[in-house]
C-alpha cells in the first residue's frame, strides 16, 4: 500500500498565450520511507506537481483533472477547510529559496511554533520547547539563541533548515522538497543533502524530491521519475535507472553533463528545445528533438512500457508489440562521441597574456556621526594569477567569496584597492582612460544572467554592434554590418535574427548573444562569469561547446569563473580555488580535481554530488558557513570549519607552499612536508 | 491677427512630441507591444474617447487671434485689431459668449432667477421674474410652449446624435470589414463582443454615450442656456467649456516644464553617484520640506506682485492672465519634480548594476552614452506611467489652489474659478446650484477619464503589474 | 542608533538654511521690500516717502545682507537677511503685519489645528486599512472590482466638493450640526465631527487602493505560500503574515506626516472657520502677509525634516531587518 498515489494528474495554467497544461496525466506513487524524485529540466512541470499535490498553486493555474491519493483519501475531492488540516500535517513542503519563503518580519520561533499551535495543538512553553527540540534535530547549533532571531539573521542555510524544522513540525508522512538545494552553495548543499536523508530515514518519512540535478538524485533517492513537457517519460528504481536510463531523453541528459570524460570531446546536445505547452501533441512529446524518432513517434502518443524490473518508459522503442524493422534504430546508450579537439599544448612560459599579482579590492565599512571609515570588507585580499593564450584558468569558489569581484578588477569595472593586473605587458591600473578604452577590445566579459545581460530594449544586431560602435574597431557600417552578421553565424544564429528583442530569445540562444557581443571587438582574453550556471543541462553542454570550439579557433583565453566543478573538469585546462577572498590552491586541472591538497578544496569536490553515489565515496561535510569578509577568522581563513585544523592554523596565515609542476597551495599542512 | 501665447506655443510643442513620440513608438516592436496593451484595455479607450473630446476642445481654445477692429465694435487700439484675444472656440460659441443675461438665470431658463422692480407702462412698478434676453428669447408665450420646445429640441438633437454616432460606428465597421475581409455582419459582430485586440467596442459606446449627450445640449444651446448663467449673466456652459483648458495645460505643461530636470537630474544622480548625488538629493530634499502648498503660494504671491508691479510688460489682459498661468505651471512643476526625481534616482541604481550596462562599461562606453542609450529607455516607462499619474493630481490642484487664491489669474476661466465665484452662492436661498454643480461635473469627468487612462497605461507599462494581469485574465477564463 | 541620530540632525542643518536662502531669495530679492510697499500701498499714486515709512514701520528699511553704516556685529545683525532670516532658526517669528506676535498666534492655534487633524488621521488610517483588508480578502471577486471602481471614482472628485457637498447637506439640509465655527472644551466636538468626517471621506479613494495594492503584493510573495503550506486559514494567514509585512510601508508611509498635521488643513479649517494654523495660513496668503507665510514656510520644513527622521525611526519599530548606523 503506498502512501501517495498521483493518478493521471492534470493541472493546467492560463498564460497570455492560452491555456498552459503544465501538467499532463501524471501517475506515481510512493511508499511510506521512500524518497521518490521527479526529476526534469526548468519548465516540466515538476514544482507544478507538486504545488497541485499541495493544492497551492498559483491563482493562474488549476487543476484540471485526476487524483491525488494520500493514505488512501483523495486530496483533491477536498473541501479547503478539510485540505488546511492536511497541509502542515500530514503533507509538507518546503521550497526552491529558503530567502524569500520565510517571513522576514517574523521570529524563527514564532513561525515553528505556529505550526505546533495549528496542527499539534500545544502552545505556550510546551509549543516552544518542542520548537527548541527541532531546531536542535535540524542541526541549528545555539537553538536557544536562534528561535528568537528573525530570518534576515540566519544565512542561506540555515534558513533551509529553519524551513525543515518548520515542515517537521507537523510530523508529516511526506514531505515535499521543491529543489531544496539550488539556491545553496556546494558545501552547504551537501550539509543539507545529509540532514534530509538522514531525517527521512530516522522518521521514516515518505519523500517527494523534485530536482534537476542527477547527482542529487543519485545520493538521495530510491526511485526516480523523469519529467518531460509536462509528461511523466520514464520510472525506475534508483540503480536500475544509473545503470542505463531507458528513454531518448534521460540517456541526452546523461550525455551532456560535461564529465572529466568527455574532455577533449564535444559533449552531446539535445537539438531544438521544449515544445510549447499551450500546444495539443498528437505524437510523443520528445519526437521532434528525439535521435531515434521514426513516423509513429511523431503520430501516436507512446504507452507505457516495462524495459526491465520496476522500470518503465514510456516510449514506443520499448513496445513489445512493435515490429522488429523498427528496433534498428533503437539506442541504448548514449552516441559515440565525436572528437574534435586535441589537447592544446602547454603554453610556453612567455606567452603569459594576463597577470595578477596581491590584487585587492577591500570596500569601507563606515560607522558613526561622520561615517568614518572603521573597517574594511576585504572581498578579494591578495590575488595572484597567470593566465596564456589559448588555455582557460577556472577560478573555482563558492558565492561570495570574491571570484566575481576578481573577474571585474581584472577588468577595471572595478577600482582595485592594490595590487598589480599586467595585461599584454600593459599595467591596466595605472593606465590612462585613454590608453585603458583601446585596450578593452582586447578583454571582454560575458555574464551570467542571460536575463540582465542584454539590454531589454535594443535590437541584437545593435547589441552585438556596441562594443565595435563604442571602441571604432570596425570602421565603416558595411564592414560593421558584415562583421554583425559573421558574429551571429558564428555563435550559431542566423543572421535574420538581427532585427529582433532580447525577450523574444531562449535563456541559451541569449548566452549566444552575449558572447557574439563580447567576440565582435576581437577579444583576446574572455571572462566568462558563470555563463552556464543559469541554464538547463541540455543548454550548457551548447554553450560549453560554443566556447570550447571558439576557443580552438580563436586562441582565446578563458578566465572562468564558475562553481560548477563538473564544468571545470570539462573546460578548464588550470584552476584557482578560491576562499574568502584568496586563492588557497593552484594548479593544472587534473592534478587538482584528482589529487586535492588544501581540505578546503577536498571538501569542495567531495561535496559535490556524484552520478555514482554508491562508490563508497566519502562526502566530507564542512561545519558552518563562510566567515562575514567583513571579520575574516584570525590566522587560516578556512581553520574554523577545516577538518584537520592545527593550533598554529588560528595563528597566522599560511604562506604559499609551491608542490612542484606549477601547483602551489596556502596550508600549514604542506609547509610542514617541505620543511 | 493670429496670436500666439506662450501655453499656447507649449501647449503645440506638446502636441508636436506627441506626434514625434508616435513615431518613435511605430518603430519599436517593445513599445507598440506595451502601446496595444493599452488599446485592449476597455476602461483605458473608453476613458481616452472621452479625453479626446477634451483635448479638441482644449486645442480649439489654443488657437488664439485678435479679431479685426470692424468686427467689434469697441476698445481699439493702434495697430488696427482690438484689444481683445479670442480663441478658435469662442468664435464657435459666439452665441453662447455674447449671449449674456444680467444675472443669474436657472438652467434652460426663459425668465432671471431674481425678481426685479420694473417699470409698467401705466407708471407703477412692480417686482416680477424679467424675461431673459437671449435663453428662450424666440418663445412667444414662454408659459406654454417651453416645454413642447424643449422637448422637440431635445428630441431633434438625441435624433442627430443617434445618427451621427451610426454613421461613424459605420465608418469604423466598413473600415474594419475591408482590413479583415469579413462581412459586415460578422465583422460588427465581432467588435460588439469584443473579440478584436483593440478595444473598439469601448470607443464606439464612449463615442455614442458623448454624442447622446452633446447631441441634445447643442440643440438645446440654440436657444437656452442649458447650464443656465452666473451672477453676471454669463453662460455656464460656455465658461465649463473654456474651464477645459485651463485645466488641461496646468496638467500637461507643469509635467512638461518639470521632466527634462526630473529625468535629467535623477539619471546622474543615480548613476554618477558621490558628491553629484549628494548635491542632487540635497536640492530635492531642501525643496520637498517645504510643504508644497506654503511654496507654491509663497512663488505666486511673488509672481503676482512682479506682474502688477510691470503692467507694462503685457500688451493685453489675456497675456497678462496668460503669463500668470505660466508661471503656476512652472511653480507646480519646479515643486513636483522631486518626486519623479527620487524614482527614477532609484530605479537608476538598481540598472547601474545590471550587467548589460557593465557590459557597455566594459566597451569602455563613455558615462553619457551609457546613460542615454541604456538607461534612459529602460526608465521611460515610469516617466510615461508618471506623467499620466499626475495629470489628474494636477488639475484637481488648480481647483483648490484657486480657491485659496494662489491659482490661475482671476479673470482666467478655469473650474477653479468658476467654484470660487460659485461656493457663496449656495448660501443664497433659494440654493443657486447649476454653476458649482457644472464645474464640479465637468472636472470629475476629465479627472476620471484620465484617472482610468492612466490606469490602462501603468497596467500596460509597469512590469510588476503585468504579472498580476496575467493571473487576473487567467482568473477571469477560470471563472 | 544615536550616532544615526546625530548624523541626521546635522544634516538638518544645511537642508534648513537652503529652505532659508530660497525664501529669503523669494522673498527679498525676487521681489525688492519697495515692491513689496508698492504692493500694499496700492501701485499707483504712491510717493517714495510712504514707501519708506511703510518699510521703516516693518523694518525692512535695513540693507539686505550687510550694513555698513552699523557698528560692530551690527554689521551682520542690523540687515534684513539676519532680522527676518536667521532669527527664525531660534523660532523667533516677529511680528505680522497687523502688528500680533507670530509666535503667539502659532501656539494658540495649534489646538484647534490638532484638534481636527489628529483624529482625522487616526480614523482615516483605520478605515482605509480597514477597507483595503476587505478588498485584498475578497480578491478577484465583484466586491473587490466594484470596491476599487468606487475608490477610483471618489478619487476622481474634488475635495471642494467633499467639503461644500458635506457641509451643504450635513449642516444646511439636514441642520445636524453647526455650518462652521469653533469652541473649546467638550463643546467642540460639535463643531468638529463634520471637518474630520469630511477629511476622512475625502481621503479613503486614493489611499484604500494604494494600500490594497500593496496588499496584494505582499499577498504575492512566496512567505504567504509557505504560510498556506502550514495548513493555516486564508484569515491567518492574511492577519498574521501578510498584515504585519504590509503595515512596514503603510506605517512608514504614514508616520511622515505625522509632524505636519501640526500644520493643519488649509481647505477644512478655512471651510468650517476653525482658528487653527491652516486657517491663520490661508489669511496671510491673502492678506499677502509675508512675515507669517515665511514663518509657516519656516515650521514647515522643520516638522517635514522631523518626519523624516521619525519615519526612519519608525522603521527600526516595525521591521526587525532595519538597524540605523
Amino acid at each position: 500500500m503506498s502512501l501517495l498515489r498521483v493518478e493521471s494528474l492534470q493541472t493546467s495554467l492560463a498564460g497570455a498565450a492560452g491555456v498552459v497544461r503544465a501538467v499532463d496525466d501524471v501517475t506515481f506513487e510512493v511508499a511510506a520511507g521512500e524518497t521518490f524524485a521527479l526529476l526534469g529540466e526548468s519548465g516540466c512541470g515538476k514544482s507544478m506537481t507538486a504545488l497541485s499535490l499541495m493544492r497551492l498553486l498559483p491563482d493562474a493555474g488549476s487543476i484540471v483533472g485526476g487524483r491525488v491519493l494520500l493514505g488512501g483519501r483523495d486530496l483533491l475531492a477536498l473541501s479547503e477547510s478539510e485540505m488546511r488540516e492536511v497541509r502542515g500535517s500530514e503533507l509538507a513542503m518546503i521550497f526552491q529559496e529558503p530567502a524569500t519563503s520565510l517571513n522576514p518580519v517574523l521570529s524563527v520561533g514564532e513561525q515553528i511554533v505556529e505550526v505546533l499551535e495549528r496542527h499539534a495543538s500545544i502552545n505556550g512553553t510546551a509549543a516552544r520547547r518542542r520548537a527548541l527540540e527541532l531546531v536542535a534535530a535540524v542541526g541549528i547549533p545555539d537553538p536557544e539563541r536562534r528561535l528568537d532571531e528573525y530570518p534576515f539573521q540566519l544565512s542561506g542555510g540555515m534558513k533551509q533548515r529553519v524551513m525543515i524544522a518548520m515542515a517537521l513540525a507537523g510530523d508529516p508522512a511526506l514531505l515535499i522538497a521543491d529543489e531544496p538545494t539550488t539556491a545553496l552553495d556546494v558545501t552547504i548543499q551537501a550539509q543539507v543533502l545529509e540532514l534530509l536523508g538522514q531525517i527521512q530515514r530516522s522518521r521514516g518519512m515518505g519523500m517527494l524530491l523534485i530536482t534537476h540535478d542527477l547527482g542529487i538524485v543519485s545520493q538521495l533517492a530510491q526511485r526516480v521519475g523523469v519529467m518531460y513537457a509536462g509528461e511523466l517519460v520514464e520510472i525506475a528504481d534508483r540503480a536500475a535507472f544509473f545503470a542505463s536510463p531507458k528513454h531518448p531523453y534521460s540517456n541526452k541528459l546523461f550525455a551532456a553533463l560535461p564529465r572529466p570524460e568527455r574532455r577533449g570531446a564535444m559533449l552531446e546536445t539535445i537539438p531544438g528545445s521544449v515544445p510549447p505547452l499551450s500546444a495539443m501533441f498528437a505524437g510523443c512529446r520528445f519526437a521532434e528533438r528525439c535521435p531515434s524518432a521514426w513516423a509513429r513517434c511523431r503520430d501516436e502518443g507512446p504507452a507505457w512500457h516495462t524495459a526491465g524490473e520496476s522500470h518503465a518508459v514510456r516510449c514506443h522503442l520499448f513496445d513489445p508489440t512493435a515490429p522488429d524493422e523498427e528496433g534498428s534504430s533503437r539506442i541504448t546508450a548514449a552516441s559515440p562521441l565525436q572528437v574534435t579537439d586535441k589537447e592544446t599544448p602547454p603554453p610556453q612560459a612567455d606567452t603569459s597574456l594576463l597577470e595578477v599579482s596581491d590584487l585587492k579590492v577591500h570596500f569601507p565599512i563606515r560607522q558613526g556621526v561622520f561615517k568614518r571609515v572603521v573597517g574594511q570588507v576585504k572581498a578579494v585580499d591578495g590575488v595572484s594569477l597567470r593566465l596564456t593564450l589559448g588555455r582557460t584558468l577556472a577560478l573555482v569558489g563558492e558565492s561570495g567569496c570574491g571570484k566575481t569581484t576578481v573577474g571585474k578588477a581584472i577588468l577595471q569595472l572595478l577600482q582595485p584597492s592594490g595590487g598589480n593586473v599586467r595585461f599584454a605587458g600593459e599595467e591596466l591600473t595605472s593606465l590612462s582612460p585613454a590608453r585603458l578604452r583601446a585596450l578593452r577590445a582586447d578583454m571582454q566579459i560575458v555574464f551570467q544572467d542571460p536575463y540582465g545581460s542584454l539590454d531589454p530594449r535594443m535590437r541584437v544586431g545593435d547589441i552585438i554592434e556596441e562594443g565595435m560602435a563604442a571602441l571604432g574597431t570596425a570602421s565603416g557600417l558595411a564592414v560593421r554590418d558584415r562583421q554583425i552578421d559573421e558574429m551571429m553565424a558564428r555563435v550559431g544564429l542566423s543572421s535574420e535574427m538581427r532585427g529582433r528583442y532580447p525577450h523574444e530569445f531562449s535563456g541559451g540562444q541569449r548566452q549566444r548573444i552575449a558572447i557574439a557581443r563580447a567576440l565582435a571587438v576581437a577579444p583576446r582574453l574572455l571572462v566568462c562569469d558563470e555563463p552556464t550556471s543559469a541554464l538547463d543541462v541540455s543548454v550548457q553542454a551548447q554553450i560549453l561547446n560554443l566556447l570550447k570550439e571558439l576557443q580552438a579557433t580563436l586562441g582565446l583565453a578563458y578566465l572562468f569563473i564558475t562553481h560548477n566543478i563538473g564544468v571545470v573538469e570539462y573546460l578548464a585546462h588550470e584552476v584557482a580555488v578560491m576562499y574568502l577572498g584568496r586563492i588557497v590552491e593552484r594548479g593544472g586541472v587534473r592534478e587538482i580535481l584528482n589529487d586535492p591538497k588544501h581540505p578546503y578544496t577536498e571538501a569542495l569536490l567531495s561535496a559535490v554530488p556524484r552520478l555514482d553515489a554508491d562508490s563508497g565515496r566519502p562526502v566530507i561535510v564542512l561545519k558552518g558557513d563562510m566567515p562575514s569578509p567583513a571579520r575574516p577568522p584570525a590566522g587560516c581563513h578556512f581553520h574554523p570549519r577545516c577538518p584537520r585544523a592545527m593550533p598554529q592554523c588560528s595563528v597566522g596565515y599560511p604562506a604559499e607552499t609551491q608542490l612542484g609542476g606549477g601547483r602551489s597551495v596556502c596550508c600549514y599542512l604542506y609547509e610542514q612536508i617541505r620543511s | 491677427m493670429p496670436i500666439i501665447l506662450w501655453t499656447d506655443a507649449l501647449v503645440f510643442l506638446l502636441v508636436a512630441c506627441a506626434i514625434g513620440a508616435g513615431f518613435y513608438v511605430n518603430r519599436r516592436e517593445y513599445l507598440l507591444a506595451s502601446w496595444r496593451r493599452v488599446g485592449e484595455s476597455r476602461a483605458g479607450m473608453a476613458s481616452l474617447t472621452v479625453l479626446a473630446a477634451f483635448i479638441a476642445v482644449g486645442l480649439l481654445d489654443s488657437l488664439h487671434y485678435r479679431p479685426r477692429l470692424d468686427d467689434v465694435p469697441g476698445r481699439t487700439t493702434a495697430n488696427g485689431y482690438g484689444s481683445e484675444v479670442r480663441s478658435a472656440l469662442d468664435a464657435l460659441l459666439q452665441p453662447l459668449r455674447s449671449g449674456t443675461e444680467k444675472t443669474y438665470s436657472a438652467p434652460l431658463a426663459t425668465h432671471l432667477y431674481a425678481k426685479e422692480t420694473v417699470e409698467l407702462p401705466d407708471g407703477s412698478q412692480t417686482r416680477v421674474f424679467p424675461r431673459l434676453q437671449h435663453g428662450g428669447a424666440h418663445l412667444e408665450n414662454p408659459e406654454q410652449d417651453w416645454g413642447k420646445d424643449v422637448a422637440a429640441r431635445t428630441v431633434q438633437g438625441l435624433a442627430l446624435a443617434v445618427l451621427a454616432a451610426l454613421t461613424f460606428s459605420a465608418i469604423v465597421v466598413q473600415a474594419a470589414a475591408l482590413r479583415w475581409g469579413l462581412g459586415w455582419q460578422a465583422t460588427w459582430r465581432r467588435i460588439w463582443r469584443g473579440e478584436t485586440q483593440f478595444a473598439w467596442n469601448a470607443v464606439l459606446a464612449a463615442l455614442a454615450v458623448l454624442m447622446l449627450l452633446a447631441g441634445p445640449v447643442i440643440s438645446l444651446a440654440g436657444g437656452y442656456h442649458v447650464f443656465g448663467t452666473d451672477k453676471v449673466g454669463q453662460d455656464v456652459l460656455y465658461l465649463t467649456l473654456k474651464s477645459i483648458r485651463t485645466g488641461l495645460v496646468i496638467g500637461t505643461i507643469t509635467t512638461l516644464s518639470m521632466l527634462p530636470f526630473a529625468v535629467a537630474l535623477g539619471i546622474v544622480a543615480g548613476y554618477r553617484g558621490g558628491w553629484i548625488d549628494d548635491l542632487i538629493q540635497y536640492l530635492y530634499t531642501t525643496l520637498n520640506s517645504i510643504p508644497s502648498v506654503l511654496l507654491i503660494a509663497a512663488s505666486v504671491l511673488m509672481v503676482q506682485v512682479a506682474i502688477d508691479t510691470h503692467p507694462d510688460w503685457f500688451a493685453t489682459a489675456a497675456q497678462r492672465a496668460d503669463a500668470r498661468l505660466l508661471a503656476l505651471c512652472l511653480i507646480l512643476g519646479v515643486t513636483s519634480w522631486t518626486g519623479l526625481c527620487r524614482l527614477l534616482r532609484a530605479e537608476t541604481l538598481k540598472l547601474r548594476e545590471l550587467e548589460y550596462v557593465q557590459a557597455a562599461q566594459a566597451f569602455g562606453a563613455s558615462a553619457s552614452r551609457i546613460m542615454g542609450r541604456h538607461i534612459l529607455p529602460n526608465v521611460m516607462h515610469i516617466v510615461l506611467i508618471a506623467v499620466v499619474m499626475d495629470f489628474s493630481g494636477l488639475v484637481l490642484a488648480e481647483a483648490v489652489l484657486s480657491y485659496i487664491g494662489i491659482g490661475v489669474d482671476p479673470s482666467t476661466i478655469s473650474f477653479g474659478t468658476m467654484i470660487n465665484t460659485a461656493r457663496l452662492e449656495l448660501a443664497r436661498e433659494p440654493v443657486v446650484w447649476w454653476s458649482l454643480i457644472a464645474a464640479f461635473a465637468f472636472m470629475f469627468v476629465l479627472v476620471l477619464a484620465a484617472n482610468l487612462f492612466s490606469d490602462a497605461v501603468r497596467d500596460a507599462f509597469d512590469p510588476r503589474v503585468a504579472g498580476r494581469r496575467v493571473a487576473a485574465v487567467a482568473q477571469e477564463k477560470a471563472a | 542608533m544615536l550616532a544615526y541620530i546625530i548624523r541626521r540632525l546635522l544634516y538638518a542643518i544645511p537642508i534648513l538654511i537652503g529652505v532659508n536662502l530660497l525664501t529669503f531669495t523669494l522673498f527679498f530679492v525676487v521681489n525688492t521690500p519697495d515692491d513689496m510697499a508698492r504692493m500694499q500701498l496700492g501701485i499707483k499714486r504712491v510717493t517714495p516717502e510712504a514707501i519708506q515709512k511703510w518699510k521703516a514701520e516693518r523694518g525692512y528699511d535695513k540693507p539686505l545682507l550687510y550694513n555698513g553704516t552699523a557698528e560692530g556685529a551690527g554689521k551682520i545683525t542690523r540687515t534684513i537677511f539676519f532680522e527676518k532670516s536667521v532669527k527664525l532658526f531660534v523660532f523667533d517669528f516677529g511680528r505680522a503685519d497687523d502688528g500680533r506676535d507670530i509666535g503667539h498666534e502659532i501656539r494658540m492655534r495649534m489646538g484647534p489645528s490638532l484638534a481636527i487633524a489628529v483624529p482625522a488621521f487616526i480614523l482615516g488610517l483605520f478605515v482605509t486599512i480597514s477597507f483595503a483588508l476587505l478588498l485584498a480578502f475578497f480578491r478577484a471577486t465583484y466586491l473587490d472590482f466594484w470596491g476599487v471602481v468606487m475608490c477610483v471614482a471618489m478619487m476622481s472628485i474634488s475635495s471642494l466638493f467633499y467639503i461644500i457637498g458635506g457641509q451643504y447637506l450635513v449642516s444646511k439640509v439636514w441642520h445636524l450640526v453647526p455650518i462652521s465655527g469653533y469652541a473649546g472644551g467638550l463643546d467642540a466636538g460639535r463643531f468638529l465631527l463634520l471637518p474630520v468626517l469630511i477629511s476622512v471621506v475625502a481621503g479613503i479613494g486614493s489611499s484604500t487602493r494604494w494600500y490594497r495594492t500593496i496588499f496584494l503584493e505582499e499577498i504575492g510573495k512566496d512567505y504567504v505560500r509557505t504560510a498556506r503550506a502550514k495548513g493555516l486559514s486564508e484569515m491567518a494567514v492574511l492577519f498574521r503574515h501578510v498584515l504585519k509585512n504590509a503595515m512596514i510601508p503603510i506605517l512608514t508611509g504614514a508616520v511622515v506626516v505625522i509632524p505636519l498635521l501640526f500644520m493643519g488643513s488649509l481647505l477644512i479649517e478655512s471651510f468650517f472657520g476653525i482658528p487653527g494654523l491652516g486657517s491663520y495660513t490661508i489669511d496671510a496668503i491673502n492678506a499677502q502677509d509675508f512675515a507669517v507665510v515665511r514663518s509657516m514656510v519656516f515650521i514647515g520644513s522643520v516638522l517635514y525634516i522631523a518626519g523624516l527622521l521619525l519615519t526612519d525611526l519608525s522603521y527600526t519599530l516595525v521591521d526587525p531587518r532595519v538597524r540605523l548606523q
